[in-house]
């Protein structure tokens, strides 16, 4: 069943706040294997012109993959979960974050087409830090299969 | 130290990397991000669904990729924008040596305000697993 067009540009209200803390920033570095002192040692980060430690760039998804939940649970859109692959990712960086941001996610859905039968569902998240200043943009595609379709990533 | 913008020109190439991932590899990195899904860690699941084996979660590909242009600028906030599509899973086999993704770089576009376009070329047993892949990076 293809997702209704009507839900293009709907917003959802903005998350709680999620407080970045360096061993957070630590514990995504080493599962990624990077060892960047920049997201280690708050005197490297310094030394580079920033605050304080700062998260990897694929960081971001973390928060805005729990916020977009509001959208793949939202019983009136009704995207089958179970069908949905990640089809594209992109950021846009104001700045990188850093420890010690507080930072609520703005969810939109910017598109919703349908090609080949499956349907594609771009999400957008704002990551804005509680001072009002809007860090990255996250926009991820979300690709549900044809009921018949090969899963993938 | 930083690489200036006077340094580069169109293909330029970055040092090009290796990443192995095994699935210790990936139940590190589901807890560290919270992405949990079965497929990433969980063979019998995975086959279920129809993959050919666990594989790994595509935003750990992402983040692999980046470390060629972040090592190379030292700096990874000079990353001004990073895109992939995911074209084609990365299967890690359950053995020791899991699966190895290949990352290169090499310098696409010089833009406005020394920045310039990257584009990456990741490849896993042969096969290009992200497309559409480049970042916009500020140099010095």
């Amino acid at each position: 069943m293809a997702l209704d067009p009507s839900f293009i540009g709907r917003s959802y209200p903005p998350t709680e706040p999620y407080e970045l803390g360096r061993e957070k920033i630590r514990e995504f570095a080493i599962a990624v294997g990077d060892l960047n002192p920049a997201y280690l040692d708050r005197e490297a980060a310094k030394a580079l012109g920033h605050p304080d430690v700062i998260a990897p760039p694929t960081f971001p998804f973390v928060l805005s993959y729990q916020a977009a939940a509001q959208v793949v649970e939202d019983p009136e859109l009704g995207l089958d979960f179970s069908r949905v692959v990640h089809g594209d990712q992109k950021f846009s960086y104001r700045r990188p974050l850093r420890a010690g941001d507080r930072l609520r996610v703005e969810i939109t859905i910017d598109n919703i087409k349908s090609l080949a039968g499956n349907d594609v569902l771009t999400v957008r998240g704002e990551l804005v830090e509680e001072s009002g200043e809007r860090v990255v943009t996250s926009v991820m595609t979300l690709v549900a299969r044809a009921a018949d379709e090969q899963a993938g990533e | 130290m930083a690489v200036s913008f006077d340094e580069v020109e169109v293909g330029t190439a970055l040092p090009a990397q290796s990443f192995p991932v095994t699935r210790a590899t990936l139940v590190r990195y589901a807890g560290a991000s919270g992405d949990f899904n079965p497929i990433h860690w969980n063979e019998k699941f995975a086959l279920e669904v129809g993959l050919p084996d666990v594989i790994a979660h595509g935003m750990f590909t992402m983040a692999e990729a980046i470390r060629v242009v972040t090592d190379w600028t030292g700096d990874p906030g000079a990353v001004v924008e990073y895109g992939v599509r995911f074209t084609r899973p990365v299967v890690v086999p359950n053995d020791e040596a899991g699966a190895v993704v290949e990352v290169s770089g090499k310098v696409a576009k010089l833009l406005d305000g020394r920045r310039v376009q990257v584009d990456l070329l990741a490849t896993s047993e042969g096969q290009k697993v992200l497309g559409m892949s480049r970042a916009v990076v500020q140099l010095a």
